[in-house]
């Protein structure tokens, strides 16, 4: 036992030296006004929670990460639900389709982007020709873009926990649901998702975590006028070299970040022993 | 009789509702993937889709790319060295991990599984400001511990899952026959967690091959990334041969996806 727990060491080690040490360097910083460090203050956050633009970027970035989760459940769903009944075969087909994005180099899937969802891109020459618009749809550089292509990049991460659970659940238990009379809709609604429930849950604080803070997205479909915190962040640092207040940014960042996956996981744990009972 | 039908009705109208939406979603999974490919096959100067006419003439064009080659070879070098580290560090604990259930150790997995949840580009600046603290300068090693960080979870669940699947019985029967633990590890262990381990350090090489948060704030000119340096080349002046690299990353990264599936089940351990 003793022998085996000590494998656990190198990487602790790593961890604590090059994780640990970092964030908590990042903490003391915070609480400074200078590199140097002299003096401690609350003048970062007192800066922060004081001035209306700053926070309203945190805002629209926790919001951004809701509007992307909620898109790519609505569609990520269907995709699990596909897969769940789908032959062994197919069902490595699609599963490799769906994890195509997340390896795919995330530089290169926004570029495309760029390519479909620019002025004269593909989406816009589809929907000029089909006669639904007279001018290009403005989609780069918009919310609207980036809550799509947000979506997504991020969709392997809500469709794998979902499949999880799908795979697992009885199909006696639906088949019971109709044999009793209730609908295919019904059965749905009352028994396969509030079972699914933990599967959505993980695939919602893998979803958001991701979309929050996916920096290269927001940045190359959002343009330079849609700020939210990861360039806030990185203009802090590097452009305006006002690395105290970046700090103080990058912690009042973790910790919102932290404090919405902790209640969807709360959420979860509860919805687990509920489904369990 | 109208019960019947209304279910048959209902029955076709979820189907049709979820096959619509799942369709939808599939063709945006496969679309960015599709005009890349397409879009750095093109003949002509612009990004323009589709394509006027075929032409590999900007992937010769990346043959005289330096400063892009250069960025690849950085990034090939920093991924490989991380995928090791993560791999050792990450199944070594992952084995204390499973025969583990001291609180201490749930403690412990669940600060290593950390960085896929907190913002990574929070975790570059802080390693920045540390290395900074510290008096170093950027360099090729520390990018690789940064990435390694990032990189750990990948390795740990895939393994910690497989280890879940190993059945206990097996390493008794092994013991009882009078195998050492580490012959035990070596024969029985070792193979029967094999494709998790190899499914976890082929998705560690890919984060780290397509990191941009960590780079972003530990790499300097001398160390230029190869995901920061396309970035960069779309900001400023969106030429074909980035195309032509991306094509040629997306087709890399097809083949190898192949091959893990091939050879460590990949689209099973990524469940």
């Amino acid at each position: 036992m003793e022998a085996d727990s000590r494998l656990v060491l190198p990487l602790a080690a790593l961890f604590t030296a090059f994780f640990v040490a970092p964030l908590v360097v990042l903490l003391l910083l915070s609480l400074h006004g200078d590199i140097a460090m002299r003096g401690w203050t609350l003048g970062n956050y007192v800066k922060f929670f004081s001035d209306p633009f700053s926070y309203s970027i945190l805002i629209d970035t926790l919001l951004l990460g809701v509007k992307a989760t909620l898109v790519c459940l609505l569609f990520g769903y269907p995709v699990a639900w596909l897969c769940a009944r789908a032959g062994a075969r197919w069902q490595s087909v699609l599963v490799f389709l769906v994890i195509l994005p997340i390896l795919t180099s995330v530089v290169v899937r926004t570029f495309s982007w760029i390519v479909i969802l620019g002025r004269q891109g593909l989406l816009n020459q589809i929907v000029m020709g089909l006669g639904l618009s007279n001018e290009p749809l403005r989609l780069l550089y918009t919310e609207i873009g980036v809550v799509m292509v947000l979506a997504q990049v991020q969709m392997p991460l809500m469709v794998l926990p979902i499949l999880t659970v799908l795979s697992k659940l009885d199909p006696n238990l639906g088949d019971a649901s109709r044999v009793l009379g209730a609908g295919e809709w019904r059965t749905f609604f009352r028994i396969t998702l509030p079972l699914s429930m933990p599967g959505i849950i993980a695939g919602c604080i893998l979803t958001y975590a991701a979309s929050v803070t996916a920096f290269v997205t927001q940045t190359l479909i959002g343009g330079a006028r849609l700020i939210y915190m990861p360039l806030d962040i990185y203009q802090q640092a590097v452009g305006a070299n006002n690395w105290p207040f970046a700090a103080a940014l990058s912690i009042i960042f973790m910790v919102t970040v932290m404090i919405v996956v902790g209640v969807l996981g709360a959420i979860g744990r509860r919805s687990e022993i509920h489904g369990r009972a | 009789m109208a019960g019947p039908r209304r279910i048959r009705w209902e029955a076709l109208s979820l189907k049709f509702v979820f096959g619509l939406l799942a369709a939808i979603a599939l063709l945006f999974l496969v679309l960015p993937t599709a005009v890349v490919l397409l879009t750095s096959l093109t003949s002509s100067q612009s990004l323009r889709f589709p394509p006027p006419g075929f032409s590999l003439r900007w992937y010769v064009a990346l043959l005289d790319a330096d400063q892009m080659q250069r960025a690849g070879l950085n990034s090939l070098i920093v991924a490989f060295w991380t995928t090791l580290l993560s791999t050792i560090c990450g199944t070594a604990a992952a084995l204390a991990i499973a025969r583990s259930r001291s609180p201490m150790m749930r403690a412990a997995d669940l600060l290593f599984m950390s960085p896929l949840l907190l913002p990574a580009l929070s975790f570059g600046f802080a390693a920045l400001i540390f290395i900074n603290r510290l008096g170093l300068s950027p360099s090729i090693p520390l990018l690789v511990l940064g990435h390694a960080i990032v990189c750990v979870p990948f390795v740990l669940r895939t393994t910690l899952a497989s280890l879940s699947q190993l059945d206990a019985s097996l390493l008794e029967a092994s013991e009882s026959l009078g195998a050492d633990r580490l012959t035990t590890f070596r024969r029985i262990t070792l193979p029967l967690i094999g494709p998790g381990i190899g499914a976890g350090a082929f998705l560690a090489f890919m984060a780290s091959f397509d990191n941009v948060p960590v780079s972003l704030f530990l790499a300097d000119e001398r160390t230029e990334m190869l995901p920061i340096h396309l970035w960069q080349q779309i900001e400023t002046n969106l030429d074909v041969r980035t195309a032509a690299a991306s094509g040629a990353i997306v087709i890399a990264t097809l083949i190898l996806m192949l091959l893990a599936e091939r050879f460590a089940g990949l689209t099973r351990r990524m469940r």
